[in-house]
Protein backbone atom coordinates (compact mmCIF):
# COMPACT_ATOMS: atom_id res chain seq x y z
CA UNK A 1 0.00 0.00 0.00
CA UNK A 2 2.91 2.08 0.64
CA UNK A 3 4.79 1.67 -2.37
CA UNK A 4 4.86 4.25 -5.57
CA UNK A 5 1.46 3.17 -5.97
CA UNK A 6 0.70 4.32 -2.58
CA UNK A 7 -0.56 7.66 -1.58
CA UNK A 8 2.51 8.64 1.01
CA UNK A 9 5.76 8.21 1.65
CA UNK A 10 6.17 6.72 5.18
CA UNK A 11 9.58 4.79 5.12
CA UNK A 12 12.14 3.48 2.48
CA UNK A 13 11.40 0.20 3.91
CA UNK A 14 8.24 0.00 2.33
CA UNK A 15 9.73 1.07 -0.93
CA UNK A 16 10.67 -1.48 -3.78
CA UNK A 17 13.77 -0.75 -5.89
CA UNK A 18 12.08 0.30 -8.78
CA UNK A 19 9.60 3.10 -6.38
CA UNK A 20 13.16 4.52 -5.28
CA UNK A 21 14.15 5.11 -8.64
CA UNK A 22 11.18 7.02 -10.26
CA UNK A 23 12.23 9.58 -7.62
CA UNK A 24 15.64 9.40 -8.28
CA UNK A 25 15.39 9.33 -12.10
CA UNK A 26 12.89 12.43 -12.22
CA UNK A 27 15.17 14.46 -9.61
CA UNK A 28 17.28 15.71 -12.44
CA UNK A 29 14.37 17.05 -14.20
CA UNK A 30 13.71 19.38 -11.05
CA UNK A 31 17.26 20.27 -10.49
CA UNK A 32 17.23 21.70 -13.79
CA UNK A 33 14.77 23.98 -12.71
CA UNK A 34 16.47 25.34 -9.46
CA UNK A 35 19.41 26.72 -11.95
CA UNK A 36 16.96 28.12 -13.90
CA UNK A 37 16.22 32.56 -14.35
CA UNK A 38 13.13 31.85 -12.94
CA UNK A 39 13.05 28.68 -10.44
CA UNK A 40 9.63 27.62 -10.51
CA UNK A 41 7.20 25.78 -12.56
CA UNK A 42 3.19 25.49 -12.27
CA UNK A 43 3.28 21.89 -11.68
CA UNK A 44 1.48 21.55 -8.88
CA UNK A 45 -0.40 24.85 -9.26
CA UNK A 46 -3.73 25.33 -6.58
CA UNK A 47 -2.30 22.82 -4.41
CA UNK A 48 -1.62 22.98 -0.88
CA UNK A 49 1.16 21.86 1.41
CA UNK A 50 1.61 21.75 4.95
CA UNK A 51 4.69 21.42 7.18
CA UNK A 52 3.30 19.71 10.33
CA UNK A 53 6.96 20.05 12.13
CA UNK A 54 6.44 19.07 15.83
CA UNK A 55 9.85 18.73 16.74
CA UNK A 56 12.62 21.54 15.78
CA UNK A 57 14.38 21.51 12.37
CA UNK A 58 14.84 24.30 10.26
CA UNK A 59 16.84 22.74 7.52
CA UNK A 60 14.20 20.26 6.70
CA UNK A 61 11.12 22.54 7.28
CA UNK A 62 12.82 25.23 5.18
CA UNK A 63 14.12 23.15 1.78
CA UNK A 64 10.03 21.13 1.95
CA UNK A 65 8.77 25.14 2.08
CA UNK A 66 10.73 25.87 -0.90
CA UNK A 67 10.55 22.90 -2.71
CA UNK A 68 6.80 22.78 -2.62
CA UNK A 69 6.92 27.00 -3.40
CA UNK A 70 9.37 25.74 -6.28
CA UNK A 71 6.03 23.74 -7.69
CA UNK A 72 4.02 26.95 -7.41
CA UNK A 73 2.08 25.06 -4.26
CA UNK A 74 0.77 27.40 -1.73
CA UNK A 75 2.51 26.39 1.70
CA UNK A 76 1.54 26.55 5.33
CA UNK A 77 4.03 26.11 8.50
CA UNK A 78 2.59 24.69 11.28
CA UNK A 79 4.99 24.10 14.42
CA UNK A 80 5.10 22.95 18.08
CA UNK A 81 5.70 26.05 19.52
CA UNK A 82 3.21 28.05 17.97
CA UNK A 83 0.60 25.65 17.57
CA UNK A 84 -2.84 24.53 19.40
CA UNK A 85 -0.58 21.19 20.37
CA UNK A 86 0.20 23.16 22.97
CA UNK A 87 -3.22 24.14 24.30
CA UNK A 88 -3.46 20.24 24.46
CA UNK A 89 -5.39 19.05 21.70
CA UNK A 90 -4.06 15.62 20.12
CA UNK A 91 -1.78 15.25 17.47
CA UNK A 92 -4.80 13.75 15.22
CA UNK A 93 -7.37 16.58 16.24
CA UNK A 94 -4.81 18.81 15.17
CA UNK A 95 -3.81 17.16 11.88
CA UNK A 96 -7.25 16.45 10.85
CA UNK A 97 -7.61 20.21 11.42
CA UNK A 98 -4.87 21.08 9.19
CA UNK A 99 -6.89 18.50 6.24
CA UNK A 100 -9.81 20.65 6.86
CA UNK A 101 -8.41 23.35 5.92
CA UNK A 102 -7.49 22.15 2.43
CA UNK A 103 -4.18 20.33 2.81
CA UNK A 104 -3.24 18.10 0.11
CA UNK A 105 0.18 17.16 1.15
CA UNK A 106 1.28 17.09 4.89
CA UNK A 107 4.70 16.95 5.81
CA UNK A 108 5.19 15.75 9.46
CA UNK A 109 7.94 15.31 11.50
CA UNK A 110 7.03 14.23 15.10
CA UNK A 111 9.42 12.40 18.15
CA UNK A 112 7.55 9.54 18.15
CA UNK A 113 8.51 6.49 15.69
CA UNK A 114 5.18 5.48 13.79
CA UNK A 115 3.56 8.89 13.89
CA UNK A 116 3.18 9.17 10.38
CA UNK A 117 1.87 5.71 9.67
CA UNK A 118 -0.71 6.23 12.54
CA UNK A 119 -1.99 9.61 10.65
CA UNK A 120 -1.95 7.46 7.39
CA UNK A 121 -4.82 5.45 9.04
CA UNK A 122 -7.18 8.96 9.22
CA UNK A 123 -5.96 11.51 7.16
CA UNK A 124 -7.01 11.49 2.88
CA UNK A 125 -3.97 13.99 1.82
CA UNK A 126 -0.90 12.80 0.88
CA UNK A 127 1.98 12.13 3.64
CA UNK A 128 5.17 12.77 3.66
CA UNK A 129 7.23 11.37 6.58
CA UNK A 130 10.42 14.32 7.62
CA UNK A 131 11.48 12.15 10.59
CA UNK A 132 9.59 10.69 12.44
CA UNK A 133 11.60 9.42 16.60
CA UNK A 134 14.75 6.95 15.74
CA UNK A 135 12.52 5.09 12.90
CA UNK A 136 13.05 6.51 9.30
CA UNK A 137 13.99 9.88 7.49
CA UNK A 138 13.31 8.83 4.00
CA UNK A 139 13.59 11.91 1.77
CA UNK A 140 17.29 12.33 3.43
CA UNK A 141 17.68 9.03 2.09
CA UNK A 142 16.50 9.88 -1.37
CA UNK A 143 18.42 12.75 -1.63
CA UNK A 144 21.91 10.87 -0.19
CA UNK A 145 20.73 8.29 -2.89
CA UNK A 146 20.08 10.48 -5.89
CA UNK A 147 24.10 12.53 -4.81
CA UNK A 148 25.85 9.15 -4.78
CA UNK A 149 23.97 8.81 -8.57
CA UNK A 150 24.61 11.47 -9.65
CA UNK A 151 28.79 11.30 -8.73
CA UNK A 152 29.33 7.71 -9.01
CA UNK A 153 26.62 6.65 -11.65
CA UNK A 154 25.02 4.18 -9.73
CA UNK A 155 25.06 1.63 -6.83
CA UNK A 156 25.72 -1.82 -8.01
CA UNK A 157 28.86 -3.06 -5.45
CA UNK A 158 29.29 0.23 -4.19
CA UNK A 159 31.10 0.12 -0.84
CA UNK A 160 29.35 2.45 1.51
CA UNK A 161 30.29 3.69 4.78
CA UNK A 162 28.10 5.21 7.45
CA UNK A 163 29.68 6.02 10.30
CA UNK A 164 28.62 7.68 13.78
CA UNK A 165 25.67 7.22 16.27
CA UNK A 166 23.72 4.76 14.30
CA UNK A 167 21.49 3.45 17.14
CA UNK A 168 19.53 6.74 17.35
CA UNK A 169 19.73 8.18 13.32
CA UNK A 170 16.99 7.87 11.74
CA UNK A 171 19.22 8.88 8.80
CA UNK A 172 21.27 5.76 8.96
CA UNK A 173 17.95 3.21 9.22
CA UNK A 174 16.72 5.19 5.55
CA UNK A 175 19.97 4.71 4.05
CA UNK A 176 20.53 1.34 4.91
CA UNK A 177 17.27 0.10 3.51
CA UNK A 178 17.57 2.52 0.50
CA UNK A 179 21.23 1.46 -0.47
CA UNK A 180 20.87 -2.07 0.76
CA UNK A 181 17.74 -1.89 -2.01
CA UNK A 182 19.93 -0.29 -4.83
CA UNK A 183 22.35 -2.94 -4.31
CA UNK A 184 25.23 -0.95 -2.54
CA UNK A 185 27.48 -3.07 -0.05
CA UNK A 186 27.05 -1.31 3.48
CA UNK A 187 29.46 -1.12 6.15
CA UNK A 188 28.42 0.49 9.66
CA UNK A 189 31.41 2.16 11.73
CA UNK A 190 30.97 3.32 15.08
CA UNK A 191 31.25 2.95 18.67
CA UNK A 192 30.10 -0.72 19.60
CA UNK A 193 27.43 1.42 22.11
CA UNK A 194 26.03 2.98 19.15
CA UNK A 195 26.08 0.22 16.71
CA UNK A 196 22.45 -2.02 16.42
CA UNK A 197 22.84 -5.97 16.06
CA UNK A 198 19.62 -5.89 14.28
CA UNK A 199 21.04 -4.29 11.42
CA UNK A 200 23.11 -7.17 10.67
CA UNK A 201 20.08 -8.87 9.55
CA UNK A 202 19.87 -6.89 6.99
CA UNK A 203 23.38 -8.03 4.94
CA UNK A 204 25.39 -4.92 6.70
CA UNK A 205 28.53 -5.48 8.16
CA UNK A 206 29.59 -3.93 11.63
CA UNK A 207 33.01 -2.52 12.56
CA UNK A 208 34.31 -0.46 15.64
CA UNK A 209 37.62 0.55 13.73
CA UNK A 210 37.45 3.29 11.55
CA UNK A 211 40.14 2.24 9.17
CA UNK A 212 38.40 -0.86 8.79
CA UNK A 213 35.14 0.41 7.99
CA UNK A 214 36.56 3.23 5.73
CA UNK A 215 38.83 0.67 3.31
CA UNK A 216 38.61 1.28 -0.43
CA UNK A 217 35.58 3.20 0.68
CA UNK A 218 33.82 4.95 -2.41
CA UNK A 219 31.02 6.70 -0.17
CA UNK A 220 31.44 7.90 3.64
CA UNK A 221 28.46 8.90 5.01
CA UNK A 222 29.10 11.06 8.04
CA UNK A 223 26.01 11.43 11.11
CA UNK A 224 26.01 14.14 13.45
CA UNK A 225 26.73 13.12 16.81
CA UNK A 226 23.68 14.20 18.93
CA UNK A 227 25.78 16.17 21.47
CA UNK A 228 22.47 15.12 23.99
CA UNK A 229 23.89 11.78 23.74
CA UNK A 230 26.82 12.98 25.31
CA UNK A 231 26.83 11.74 29.49
CA UNK A 232 24.77 9.29 29.16
CA UNK A 233 27.56 6.80 28.95
CA UNK A 234 27.62 5.64 24.70
CA UNK A 235 31.29 7.06 24.34
CA UNK A 236 33.54 9.03 26.86
CA UNK A 237 34.15 12.25 25.86
CA UNK A 238 33.54 14.11 22.74
CA UNK A 239 37.41 14.86 21.81
CA UNK A 240 37.97 10.82 22.91
CA UNK A 241 35.05 10.20 19.96
CA UNK A 242 36.56 12.74 16.95
CA UNK A 243 40.38 10.68 18.01
CA UNK A 244 38.35 7.19 17.46
CA UNK A 245 35.31 7.73 14.94
CA UNK A 246 35.68 11.33 13.55
CA UNK A 247 36.77 11.98 10.03
CA UNK A 248 39.79 13.38 9.82
CA UNK A 249 42.20 14.05 6.74
CA UNK A 250 44.49 11.03 7.82
CA UNK A 251 41.56 8.86 8.15
CA UNK A 252 39.99 9.95 4.84
CA UNK A 253 43.37 8.54 3.52
CA UNK A 254 41.76 4.49 4.02
CA UNK A 255 39.01 5.62 1.21
CA UNK A 256 39.12 5.49 -2.40
CA UNK A 257 41.01 8.92 -3.04
CA UNK A 258 37.59 9.59 -5.80
CA UNK A 259 35.04 8.67 -2.26
CA UNK A 260 32.86 11.20 -2.17
CA UNK A 261 31.51 12.39 2.12
CA UNK A 262 28.25 13.84 3.15
CA UNK A 263 26.80 14.74 5.98
CA UNK A 264 23.27 15.25 6.48
CA UNK A 265 24.13 18.63 8.51
CA UNK A 266 23.90 20.24 10.88
CA UNK A 267 28.18 19.33 11.11
CA UNK A 268 29.43 19.30 14.58
CA UNK A 269 32.92 20.38 13.05
CA UNK A 270 35.70 18.88 15.42
CA UNK A 271 33.93 16.40 16.37
CA UNK A 272 32.48 13.83 13.99
CA UNK A 273 34.07 15.28 11.25
CA UNK A 274 37.75 17.88 10.62
CA UNK A 275 36.68 21.24 9.12
CA UNK A 276 39.29 20.42 6.66
CA UNK A 277 37.24 17.46 5.39
CA UNK A 278 34.18 18.98 5.42
CA UNK A 279 35.05 21.34 3.05
CA UNK A 280 37.66 19.78 1.00
CA UNK A 281 37.60 18.46 -2.58
CA UNK A 282 35.74 15.37 -1.37
CA UNK A 283 33.24 16.89 0.11
CA UNK A 284 30.13 16.62 -1.31
CA UNK A 285 28.06 18.28 1.73
CA UNK A 286 26.09 21.84 -0.08
CA UNK A 287 25.60 19.68 -3.31
CA UNK A 288 22.93 17.33 -0.91
CA UNK A 289 21.51 20.18 0.69
CA UNK A 290 20.54 21.50 -3.01
CA UNK A 291 19.44 17.98 -4.23
CA UNK A 292 17.66 17.85 -1.10
CA UNK A 293 14.86 20.61 -2.89
CA UNK A 294 14.89 18.76 -6.07
CA UNK A 295 14.24 15.14 -4.63
CA UNK A 296 11.96 16.75 -2.48
CA UNK A 297 10.25 18.38 -5.61
CA UNK A 298 9.92 14.84 -7.36
CA UNK A 299 8.03 13.14 -4.01
CA UNK A 300 5.61 15.74 -3.86
CA UNK A 301 5.25 15.73 -7.57
CA UNK A 302 4.52 11.67 -7.96
CA UNK A 303 2.80 11.97 -4.62
CA UNK A 304 0.50 13.85 -6.44
CA UNK A 305 0.02 11.31 -9.08
CA UNK A 306 -1.61 8.75 -6.99
CA UNK A 307 -4.99 8.69 -6.60
CA UNK A 308 -7.46 7.90 -3.62
CA UNK A 309 -8.42 4.43 -3.50
CA UNK B 1 -7.32 -1.66 -39.91
CA UNK B 2 -4.71 0.73 -39.13
CA UNK B 3 -3.85 2.82 -42.29
CA UNK B 4 -0.24 4.07 -43.42
CA UNK B 5 -1.03 8.05 -44.01
CA UNK B 6 2.90 8.45 -45.08
CA UNK B 7 6.12 6.28 -46.11
CA UNK B 8 9.37 7.37 -44.86
CA UNK B 9 9.65 8.79 -48.22
CA UNK B 10 6.66 10.69 -48.20
CA UNK B 11 8.49 12.07 -44.33
CA UNK B 12 11.96 12.71 -45.99
CA UNK B 13 10.03 14.90 -48.62
CA UNK B 14 7.89 16.66 -45.87
CA UNK B 15 10.73 17.59 -43.75
CA UNK B 16 12.79 18.92 -46.84
CA UNK B 17 9.99 20.98 -47.73
CA UNK B 18 9.22 22.43 -43.95
CA UNK B 19 13.10 23.03 -43.74
CA UNK B 20 13.13 25.03 -46.58
CA UNK B 21 9.60 27.12 -45.73
CA UNK B 22 11.66 27.92 -42.11
CA UNK B 23 14.35 29.07 -43.77
CA UNK B 24 12.68 31.30 -46.33
CA UNK B 25 9.93 32.61 -43.81
CA UNK B 26 12.96 33.87 -41.45
CA UNK B 27 15.03 34.83 -44.62
CA UNK B 28 18.16 32.62 -43.50
CA UNK B 29 19.25 31.50 -40.47
CA UNK B 30 20.19 33.88 -38.45
CA UNK B 31 19.10 33.70 -34.35
CA UNK B 32 16.99 30.66 -35.61
CA UNK B 33 16.77 28.01 -33.30
CA UNK B 34 14.45 24.53 -32.70
CA UNK B 35 12.93 23.43 -30.01
CA UNK B 36 11.51 19.52 -30.16
CA UNK B 37 8.70 18.46 -27.44
CA UNK B 38 9.81 14.62 -26.11
CA UNK B 39 10.09 12.18 -27.32
CA UNK B 40 8.48 12.72 -31.15
CA UNK B 41 9.22 16.48 -31.49
CA UNK B 42 12.75 16.10 -30.63
CA UNK B 43 13.53 13.44 -33.66
CA UNK B 44 11.95 15.82 -35.82
CA UNK B 45 13.80 18.61 -34.95
CA UNK B 46 17.24 17.31 -35.34
CA UNK B 47 16.42 15.88 -39.06
CA UNK B 48 15.23 19.48 -39.70
CA UNK B 49 18.71 20.65 -38.47
CA UNK B 50 20.39 18.76 -40.48
CA UNK B 51 18.56 19.78 -43.38
CA UNK B 52 18.72 23.16 -43.39
CA UNK B 53 22.61 22.27 -42.35
CA UNK B 54 23.03 20.74 -46.11
CA UNK B 55 21.67 23.93 -48.04
CA UNK B 56 22.05 26.43 -45.36
CA UNK B 57 25.49 25.15 -44.08
CA UNK B 58 24.67 27.04 -40.57
CA UNK B 59 24.36 24.70 -37.11
CA UNK B 60 21.26 25.46 -36.01
CA UNK B 61 20.79 24.58 -32.09
CA UNK B 62 18.47 22.00 -31.04
CA UNK B 63 16.75 22.08 -27.68
CA UNK B 64 14.33 19.05 -26.14
CA UNK B 65 11.73 20.29 -23.96
CA UNK B 66 9.71 18.14 -21.83
CA UNK B 67 6.46 19.86 -20.88
CA UNK B 68 4.98 17.70 -17.94
CA UNK B 69 5.55 20.43 -15.61
CA UNK B 70 3.56 22.77 -17.62
CA UNK B 71 0.25 20.47 -19.06
CA UNK B 72 -2.81 21.65 -17.67
CA UNK B 73 -4.18 17.86 -17.58
CA UNK B 74 -1.74 17.00 -14.81
CA UNK B 75 -4.32 15.64 -12.41
CA UNK B 76 -5.39 13.07 -14.55
CA UNK B 77 -1.75 12.02 -15.68
CA UNK B 78 -0.14 8.87 -15.58
CA UNK B 79 2.84 8.26 -13.40
CA UNK B 80 5.69 8.55 -15.32
CA UNK B 81 9.61 9.65 -15.23
CA UNK B 82 9.93 13.29 -15.95
CA UNK B 83 12.27 13.40 -19.26
CA UNK B 84 14.96 15.87 -18.94
CA UNK B 85 15.01 19.33 -20.41
CA UNK B 86 18.05 20.12 -22.53
CA UNK B 87 18.16 23.58 -23.89
CA UNK B 88 21.79 23.74 -24.95
CA UNK B 89 21.30 27.67 -26.05
CA UNK B 90 19.69 31.26 -24.44
CA UNK B 91 15.95 31.44 -26.09
CA UNK B 92 16.77 35.06 -25.10
CA UNK B 93 15.96 37.12 -28.44
CA UNK B 94 16.00 34.43 -30.10
CA UNK B 95 13.62 32.79 -33.54
CA UNK B 96 12.42 29.57 -31.64
CA UNK B 97 10.32 26.83 -34.13
CA UNK B 98 9.18 24.65 -31.69
CA UNK B 99 8.75 20.91 -33.85
CA UNK B 100 6.34 18.67 -32.59
CA UNK B 101 4.75 15.23 -34.33
CA UNK B 102 1.13 15.49 -34.19
CA UNK B 103 -0.74 18.33 -33.91
CA UNK B 104 -3.91 17.73 -32.21
CA UNK B 105 -5.47 20.13 -29.84
CA UNK B 106 -3.20 22.22 -29.18
CA UNK B 107 -2.20 22.07 -25.05
CA UNK B 108 0.89 20.55 -25.74
CA UNK B 109 1.82 23.53 -27.66
CA UNK B 110 0.08 25.99 -25.28
CA UNK B 111 2.35 24.12 -22.42
CA UNK B 112 5.29 24.23 -24.59
CA UNK B 113 5.12 28.09 -25.29
CA UNK B 114 4.84 28.81 -21.57
CA UNK B 115 8.21 26.50 -20.86
CA UNK B 116 9.56 28.27 -23.38
CA UNK B 117 8.80 31.86 -21.76
CA UNK B 118 9.94 30.54 -18.23
CA UNK B 119 13.35 30.78 -20.01
CA UNK B 120 13.42 33.94 -21.24
CA UNK B 121 11.93 36.09 -23.82
CA UNK B 122 12.07 34.93 -27.07
CA UNK B 123 11.98 37.19 -30.36
CA UNK B 124 9.10 35.15 -32.04
CA UNK B 125 7.71 31.91 -31.85
CA UNK B 126 6.40 29.66 -34.27
CA UNK B 127 5.66 26.28 -34.69
CA UNK B 128 6.37 23.35 -37.10
CA UNK B 129 4.54 20.03 -37.18
CA UNK B 130 4.37 17.17 -39.17
CA UNK B 131 0.82 15.62 -39.37
CA UNK B 132 -2.24 18.26 -37.49
CA UNK B 133 -5.13 15.91 -37.16
CA UNK B 134 -7.38 18.69 -36.79
CA UNK B 135 -9.50 19.40 -33.17
CA UNK B 136 -8.11 22.56 -31.51
CA UNK B 137 -9.17 23.38 -28.70
CA UNK B 138 -7.12 26.27 -28.18
CA UNK B 139 -6.54 29.85 -30.78
CA UNK B 140 -3.33 28.12 -31.92
CA UNK B 141 -1.79 27.35 -35.47
CA UNK B 142 1.39 25.81 -36.91
CA UNK B 143 3.04 28.14 -39.02
CA UNK B 144 5.04 25.08 -41.35
CA UNK B 145 2.32 21.90 -41.59
CA UNK B 146 3.67 18.67 -43.00
CA UNK B 147 0.43 17.28 -43.75
CA UNK B 148 -2.87 18.14 -43.11
CA UNK B 149 -4.87 14.93 -41.74
CA UNK B 150 -8.64 14.94 -41.36
CA UNK B 151 -9.75 12.64 -38.32
CA UNK B 152 -12.20 11.85 -36.06
CA UNK B 153 -11.65 12.72 -32.35
CA UNK B 154 -11.51 8.71 -31.13
CA UNK B 155 -8.70 7.80 -33.70
CA UNK B 156 -5.06 8.26 -33.31
CA UNK B 157 -2.43 9.17 -35.14
CA UNK B 158 0.99 7.79 -34.71
CA UNK B 159 4.14 8.66 -35.83
CA UNK B 160 7.07 5.59 -35.93
CA UNK B 161 10.43 7.03 -36.49
CA UNK B 162 14.16 5.12 -36.97
CA UNK B 163 15.45 6.56 -34.16
CA UNK B 164 12.86 4.83 -31.59
CA UNK B 165 13.74 1.51 -34.02
CA UNK B 166 11.17 1.51 -36.06
CA UNK B 167 10.76 1.98 -39.94
CA UNK B 168 9.69 5.81 -40.23
CA UNK B 169 5.86 5.83 -41.11
CA UNK B 170 2.87 7.77 -40.18
CA UNK B 171 -0.33 5.39 -39.43
CA UNK B 172 -3.93 6.08 -38.30
CA UNK B 173 -5.04 3.76 -36.00
CA UNK B 174 -9.03 3.36 -35.62
CA UNK B 175 -10.44 3.95 -32.19
CA UNK B 176 -11.37 0.55 -31.62
CA UNK B 177 -7.94 -0.50 -31.91
CA UNK B 178 -6.51 2.86 -30.28
CA UNK B 179 -8.93 1.29 -27.03
CA UNK B 180 -7.76 -2.26 -26.89
CA UNK B 181 -3.83 -1.16 -27.24
CA UNK B 182 -4.64 1.13 -23.93
CA UNK B 183 -5.94 -1.78 -22.10
CA UNK B 184 -2.97 -3.42 -22.84
CA UNK B 185 -1.10 -0.35 -20.68
CA UNK B 186 0.19 1.52 -23.80
CA UNK B 187 2.11 4.35 -22.52
CA UNK B 188 0.92 7.44 -24.68
CA UNK B 189 -0.38 10.99 -24.94
CA UNK B 190 -3.37 12.19 -26.55
CA UNK B 191 -2.22 12.10 -29.80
Amino acid sequence: MAGASGRHLLGIKELSAQDIMLYLNSAGSFKDILKRDIKKVPALRGRTVVNLFLEPSTRTRTSFELAAKRLSTDVINFSAPSSSILKGESLLDTALTVEALGADIIIIRHSSSGTPHMLSRHLKAHLINAGDGTNEHPTQALLDAFTIKEKKGGFEGLKVAIVGDIIHSRVAKSNVYCLKKLGADIRLVGPATLLPEEFRELGVSTTSSMDEGLDGADVIMMLRLQLERQGKGFFPTTAEYFRQWGLSKRRLEAAKPDAIVMHPGPMNRGIEIASAVADGDNSVILEQVTNGLAVRMAVMYHLDERKEQ
Amino acid sequence: MTKQLLDSKEIERTLTRISHEIIERNKGTEGLCLVGIQRGGVHLAERIAKKIKNTEGADIPVGSLDISFYRDDFRIRQPSVVSRTDMPFDVEGKKVVIVDDVFFTGRSIRAAMDAIMDMGRPALVQLAVLVDRGHRELPIRADYAGKNIPTSRGERVEVLLEEDGHADSVLLVPEEEAKDRDKNNRPGGEK
